[in-house]
């Protein structure tokens, strides 16, 4: 029962990445390594989905050491589909990075950190000690902090700086944290977290630690009041990396709010009522910083914000179906999202600019590009049959279930807004009259292929809702009760 | 024990946190250290700080330390090592780049709107 094969999509990276940094000058070279980690990465995911569907979760204890007492790997249907999702937008926007960023940049070690995050990313969905999972998060934060940083032009060092300073307080925190929940149980396996928590006697601690990994995770995710940071800082870098941290990193803040939520606070009282409350502001307020912007990059900024609210909405409400719903979410707005910001990058090599007062008529030009961002971006909304419609309509189900009515009052009226900011896009940059020049740049065939597929498996999972919705509901039917994730992990040897 | 070095935790934590607070490049950075250095200890102290031999188990000892929060802090301080060294060179390539080291004057100079 016990195989390697968790380890595969953390290991990979590692080596590929270690090996890409010796191959700094040789740029072609370094392309074809990292392309085909990702593709041989995202395999490994598919199997590891299968794997997880057909035997049960898999749990990989290293060095042989049983569960509370080594590290493990826990891999449930959640965390499989995650790292799968990863890896197929990391190959998508690996595509697109190959055939737009500058050459000083790539040389200077873009393709390792971006193998690196990978690495993080993976791990921290992997992992099933919430140590480890902190170290993880460093992995992938650092990472962050120099792709971020690359090319050190205008707005970039000031935006990075800050964004590091707030991601180095949350990780005090989240060590804070850690502390607390270690002096009270004697153990950091989430697992055995799980069983033990319950029958620690001093609640308030217990509480005060809850409410110490939401405000860590609140501000990984970009949650309301705690977004603030967002918009400015993934406006700074290239769009491409951009793309990459919108589509993955604040869902791996969602992620961990998801895991820890479900294994170790459903119980305490204030959380799940904080949840759904916390998902509304933060739709409503996401969307409503949108309307405000006038930039193509800003407002798919403030709409990652805004989308994170219909994630947390499904766990707040923590029924199976509206969870299910929440991770067809995650998964939904990874691809999609990802998608919008490369569409943004493609219309940015064409014209020099992503200010909407300076776009236009890109449609005249390039009409693909146009259509494609006019189904992600309907998408986005949650206009049937595209797979933002099925997510949305499984979380407004299950609200309607729980009679959770407010919520879904709110979930309703951002879809419209959502609508209207697509619209706006799409109105000033790809329709009106053409402002500035067009100018040409290399690769646009390489782009639009990666930006094709991301849109084409948006549409598919919507259309094959039927196939991919058991694997979500799966996935929520585990968090819900988690007791065969608690002895799987404990029974391994 | 630890409620010696609680008051040490708290100074550290909290005159970290009026540093981060600070416009100065270098006294945010020096606030983060401060702050982590606080944390690091609390972890420390949710071992138990007391006298102990070393955790080997040969059916001799009487009280052991438990060896894990050593464990977790060793990793916590090569982060925190790690993280202050890039805010550092961020730092100076910023100041290198705009002149300052005030982030009251970078903010918003960049602001094309």
């Amino acid at each position: 029962m016990t195989s390697n094969l968790p380890i595969v999509p953390v290991a990979m990276p590692l080596v590929a990445g270690t090996v890409l940094i010796l191959l700094r000058d040789r740029l072609a070279l370094s392309r074809a390594v990292s392309l085909l980690t990702s593709a041989a990465g995202l395999a490994v995911a598919a199997v590891l989905v299968e794997r997880v569907r057909t035997d049960g979760i898999q749990v990989l204890a290293f060095g042989g050491w049983p569960a509370p007492f080594g590290i493990v790997f826990a891999v449930d249907m959640l965390s499989a589909l995650m790292v799968m999702v990863t890896m197929v937008v990391s190959s998508a926007t690996l595509v697109f990075a190959c055939w737009s960023l500058d050459e000083e940049r790539e040389r200077t070690f873009f393709y390792p950190l971006f193998q690196f995050l990978i690495m993080g990313v993976n791990g921290s969905f992997l992992t099933g000690d919430l140590f480890n999972l902190f170290v993880w998060f460093e992995v992938l934060l650092i990472s962050s902090y120099a792709l971020m940083a690359l090319g050190s032009e205008g707005y970039q060092l000031e935006e990075t700086f800050k964004y590091l300073v707030i991601n180095a307080l949350s990780s005090t925190l989240f060590l804070l944290a850690i502390a607390v929940l270690y002096s009270l149980t004697g153990t950091l396996n989430m697992a055995d977290l799980a069983t033990k928590l319950p029958e620690v006697d001093s609640r308030g601690l217990v509480a005060a630690s809850a409410v110490m990994f939401f405000v860590v995770f609140g501000l990984k995710g970009g949650l309301f009041p705690l977004y603030m940071w967002l918009p400015r800082a993934y406006f700074a870098p290239p769009t491409v990396i951009s793309g990459l941290f919108g589509g993955l990193l604040t869902k791996v803040g969602v992620y961990a709010l998801f895991r820890v939520v479900s294994l170790l606070y459903a119980s305490v009282s204030f959380t799940l009522p904080l949840m759904v409350f916390v998902a509304g502001c933060t739709m409503l307020f996401g969307v409503l910083g949108a309307l405000a912007q006038w930039d193509f990059k800003r407002i798919l900024s403030y709409h990652i914000v805004s989308q994170i609210g219909y994630m947390i909405m499904g766990l707040g409400l923590f029924t199976p179906l509206a969870l299910a719903g929440g991770i067809f979410y995650i998964v939904h707005h990874i691809l999609v999202k990802t998608a919008l910001f490369l569409i943004a990058g493609t219309v940015e090599k064409m014209r020099g600019t992503t200010s909407l007062k300076k776009l236009g008529a890109v449609i005249d030009t390039s009409p693909l590009v146009a259509a494609l961002f006019v189904v992600a971006g309907l998408s986005l909304a949650g206009v049937p049959p595209l797979s933002g419609f099925v997510a949305k309509l499984m979380l407004i189900r299950g609200g309607l279930e729980s009679s959770a009515y407010g919520i879904v009052a709110v979930s309703v009226v951002v879809s419209f807004l959502t609508l209207f900011s697509m619209m706006k896009i799409f109105r000033y940059a790809f329709w009106s009259e053409q402002a500035g020049p067009q100018s040409y740049e290399p690769g646009a065939a390489a782009r639009t292929v990666a930006v094709t597929s991301l849109v084409g498996l948006g549409i598919a999972l919507g259309l094959g809702a039927t196939w991919a919705m058991p694997y979500a509901v799966l996935a929520a039917e585990q968090l819900v009760d988690p007791s065969a994730y608690i002895a799987t992990v404990l029974g391994a040897s | 024990m630890e409620y010696l070095v609680f008051p040490v935790i708290f100074v550290l934590i909290t005159s970290g946190l009026y540093l981060v607070l600070d416009r100065t490049l270098l006294r945010v950075v020096i606030g983060l250290g401060l702050l982590s250095n606080g944390t690091h200890l609390m972890l420390l102290a949710t071992g138990g700080l007391l006298p102990g031999s070393a955790p080997i188990i040969d059916g001799t000892e009487a009280a052991v330390v438990d060896p894990l929060p050593q464990a977790l802090i060793l990793t916590a301080i090569v982060i925190a090592f790690g993280v202050t060294s890039l805010l550092l060179t961020l730092s100076y390539r910023t100041y290198q780049s705009y002149r300052t080291d005030d982030l009251g004057e970078l903010h918003g100079r960049l602001d094309d709107e």
